[in-house]
């Protein structure tokens, strides 16, 4: 073996900068939190399960974006058979009345900047 | 062989340091532009496409010259070519990456670039542009790089790069007539208009071009031991003359169309390009200055005495390229937009960010050229030594 | 039959770009128009057109503007530059210059000026992501959400219709109206015929906003709508008709 000590040192430098992102947060005491969301509901259920729009709201999102913006067509029929106004300010904002404590909360938490509301009008601004 | 880029002279990591300062330069700037907005250029809703287009369209034509020294060597044996024609191909590869560069840094939202790809759109020319602009940066990448490890091992090199050469051949032409397309296929811009654009394009290629990889062989010559050839570059300034004298001769069969026929809107851009209009003028000493330089490269070019005195041949070289830069570089693109579509005369001249931006580009080009010349000269005084 | 491992690559690699080929070319072939399908009460229509009365519109009135302005949240840079608009006046003669004389009164009467939706759009045919596409209702749209900022269709238009955000909008509209998105910077925008407000039975803004009715709005396809008697009944002009886009504003003068 040749230069063991240089490539121990190399492999530990290596795999302390790739590891940084995980003990940076076990130092701060920022590790394996859960994000607490808050629901100002006033309907019972989402336009489908939660299970389901928890995992596939953005594909939803982009379904009913390029549906009413390419084809015009502005009614989502439900898995239920429940018909929905397809708008992200009106429909979905009804009921998650707060962006700040429901959308951000999990979006900063796994670090997702959604482009939505650079366009879209929040429910704060809306009433302001 | 990408390890003799790293070994070299003073002078070339001097060089390399250099361009490397000024792509920091551009980058900044460009990050800048991300956070603010297209409205840190001088581009506005009347001129929509300013410097980076127009540069684009400039290199564009530069890369397809690589064509001028393929074709001989390839298709007619013309040996002198065989010496450079890895640095054609080279130049050429240099600026088509500046050419996808230009077109990332003039969109609105570079994110989304790869929206061309997830939506094809087969009736837009700049989808087009952009298939034949990676095909052939890929395919000059592959036959340069094979054939120049061949070289060096002192081997033919394989039979499955002739193909690629001889499609790299018409695409070379496609790459400059779709550019053209771009803009000769639009309706209301007068200008544009006119179905000589893509001869006129690859006329001003040719000239443009094989100019630069002239001056790049003084350099070349001068700095390092190889030596690309007297014959070879006295035979790239005689397609160099016939180019030129092509390019210029196309623009005067546009001017006599516009000028006879007398339709206001063909008319109106060419006057402000030449005199000016309703008081707006600031392209005016440009294309004066192109004008003059375009005339005296063709008489030093076309004289066989002054083009044999290689001094004065690369006088004319810097002329040509200097003309050609003005007329593609300035005012082919910026003029398409004066008078706007409802007649406003809204004049264009770029900010200060965008012009560091450019640069940055420009040196970006340069450093691939010089990483890729300084292994392919090292390689070829190895197989000399 | 000797395989070895070369040839075996080869063929695989062969293989491998035949399945690639098939969605691509799906991909190439595959229409892109779309059918509206309007809600239940929305006008029903399949050619959406315009005309506009020079005559009766009124010096100085900045009602269908400022109506369209605010409802879809066009912002307000105050410098030619940046400016966005989607519908505006210009002088008659800069809008017919094709139909100048000297002896003309109306040479500085504005007129207002906006997407004419054509029916063959220039502007559609350039676009590199299909952003930009024409509905079977005739009305030439745009997805903010997949424009790339090119800037292809403002070099196309030859009626100078589009405008780019040259920088961020938001702090330029006076009053957000909450119905309707804004943009972000680096996205192309025009007039979409209020898309948004026919689908909701509504005629668009500027038409509703202009009390000296100047404006009709309507379906060609429909014989009986008031636009088709505009058109039969008076001689009408359309911007720059010969480059053959089928321009859908049409101007009594």
């Amino acid at each position: 073996m040749y230069d063991t000590a240089k490539i121990m040192a190399g492999i530990i430098i290596f795999l302390s900068l790739i590891t940084f992102p995980v003990w940076y947060n076990v130092v701060g005491g920022k590790a394996a939190y859960i994000p607490d969301l808050k629901i100002v509901t006033q309907e019972k259920q989402c336009v489908e399960s939660t299970g389901y729009m928890r995992t596939n709201h953005m594909q939803l999102l982009n379904e009913w974006r390029n549906t009413v913006v390419r084809e015009g067509n502005r009614v989502y029929v439900a898995s239920n058979g429940k018909k929905y106004d397809m708008n992200l300010s009106r429909t979905c904002l009804k009921c998650h009345l707060n962006k700040a404590d429901f959308c951000d909360k999990c979006h900063n938490y796994v670090e997702v900047t959604p482009t939505c509301f650079n366009c879209h009008v929040v429910p704060e601004e809306r009433n302001s | 062989m990408l390890e003799k880029a790293l070994i070299g002279s003073k002078k070339y990591y001097g060089l390399v340091i250099l361009l490397l300062i000024i792509i920091g330069g551009g980058f900044y700037f460009y990050l800048r532009q991300l956070t603010y907005g297209l409205g840190i250029t001088g581009m506005s809703r009347d001129v929509s496409w300013g410097l980076y287009i127009a540069q684009f369209t400039f290199l564009v034509g530069v890369a397809a010259s690589a064509v001028m020294v393929v074709l001989p060597y390839y298709l007619h044996n013309y040996k002198a070519f065989g010496r450079i024609t890895i640095l054609g191909e080279f130049l050429a590869v240099a600026c088509v990456a500046m050419c996808l560069t230009f077109i990332i840094v003039d969109l609105g939202q570079p994110a989304r670039a790869f929206n061309v790809l997830l939506y094809p759109s087969p009736s837009s020319i700049l989808f087009w542009d952009m298939v034949v602009l990676n095909g052939y940066l890929l395919l000059n990448i592959v036959i340069g790089w094979t054939v120049l490890a061949s070289e060096r091992k002192s081997v033919p090199p394989p039979t499955w790069v002739k193909p690629l050469i001889y499609i790299s051949i018409p695409l070379a032409v496609s790459i400059h007539t779709v550019t053209a397309f771009i803009y000769a296929g639009l309706p209301g811009r007068g200008f544009w208009l006119t179905a000589i654009m893509a001869p006129r394009f690859l006329a001003s290629a040719f000239a443009s071009g094989p100019a630069l990889l002239i001056l790049m062989c003084f350099i070349i010559r001068r700095f390092t031991r190889f030596d690309p050839g007297k014959e070879a570059m006295q035979n790239l300034a005689r397609i160099v003359t016939y180019a030129m004298a092509v390019s210029v001769f196309f623009v005067l069969l546009e001017i006599f169309t516009v000028f006879y026929s007398q339709i206001p809107e063909h008319m109106h851009p060419f006057e402000y390009l030449f005199a000016g209009l309703e008081g707006h003028e600031k392209l005016v000493p440009w294309m004066w200055t192109s004008a003059i330089l375009a005339i005296a490269s063709l008489i030093l070019l076309i004289n066989p005495v002054t083009r044999r005195k290689e001094g004065i041949l690369a006088v004319a070289c810097v002329a040509v390229f200097a003309s050609l830069w003005i007329e593609k570089g300035l005012g082919l693109v910026i003029t398409g937009f004066i008078p706007s579509s409802l007649g406003r005369v809204f004049e264009y001249s770029p900010t200060g960010p965008e012009v560091i931006i450019t640069l940055g580009v420009w040196a970006m080009g340069f450093l691939i050229l010089t990483v890729l010349y300084k292994i392919a000269v090292t390689v070829k005084e190895e197989i000399a030594a | 039959m000797k395989t070895d491992r070369r040839g075996f690559l080869k063929i695989g690699g062969i293989g491998i770009l035949g399945f690639a080929a098939r969605p691509l070319m799906d991909v190439l072939l595959k229409g892109d128009l779309v059918e509206a399908s309007p809600e239940a009460d929305a006008l029903t229509g399949k050619r959406w057109a315009m005309a506009v009365n020079v005559n009766k519109c009124k010096e100085g009135c900045r009602d269908c503007i400022a109506a369209c302005h605010s409802v879809h949240n066009v912002p307000d840079l105050g410098n030619p530059k940046d400016e966005v608009k989607w519908i505006w006046t210009e002088p008659y003669k800069k809008v017919f210059p094709e139909q100048e004389q000297e002896f003309s009164t109306r040479g500085n009467k504005p007129v207002v000026v906006l997407c004419n939706h054509c029916d063959n759009p220039p502007c559609v045919r350039v676009c590199p992501t299909k952003a930009t596409f024409k509905r079977r209702d005739g009305i030439v749209m745009m997805d903010y959400h997949r424009c790339i900022g090119c800037r292809f269709c403002m070099a196309a238009c030859p009626y100078g219709s589009r405008s780019l955000n040259w920088r961020d909008p938001r702090p330029f509209i006076k009053k957000i109206n909450p119905d309707f998105p804004t943009r972000m910077r680096g996205v192309v925008e025009k007039c979409d015929f209020c898309g948004e407000r026919i689908a909701k039975g509504l005629i668009p803004a500027c038409v509703e906003a202009c009390k000296e009715k100047a404006l009709v709005f309507g379906n060609l396809k429909d014989s009986g709508a008031e636009v088709r008697e505009v058109l039969r009944a008076s001689h009408t002009i359309r911007r720059r008709p010969e480059l053959g886009t089928g321009p859908q504003i049409y101007y009594l003068v």
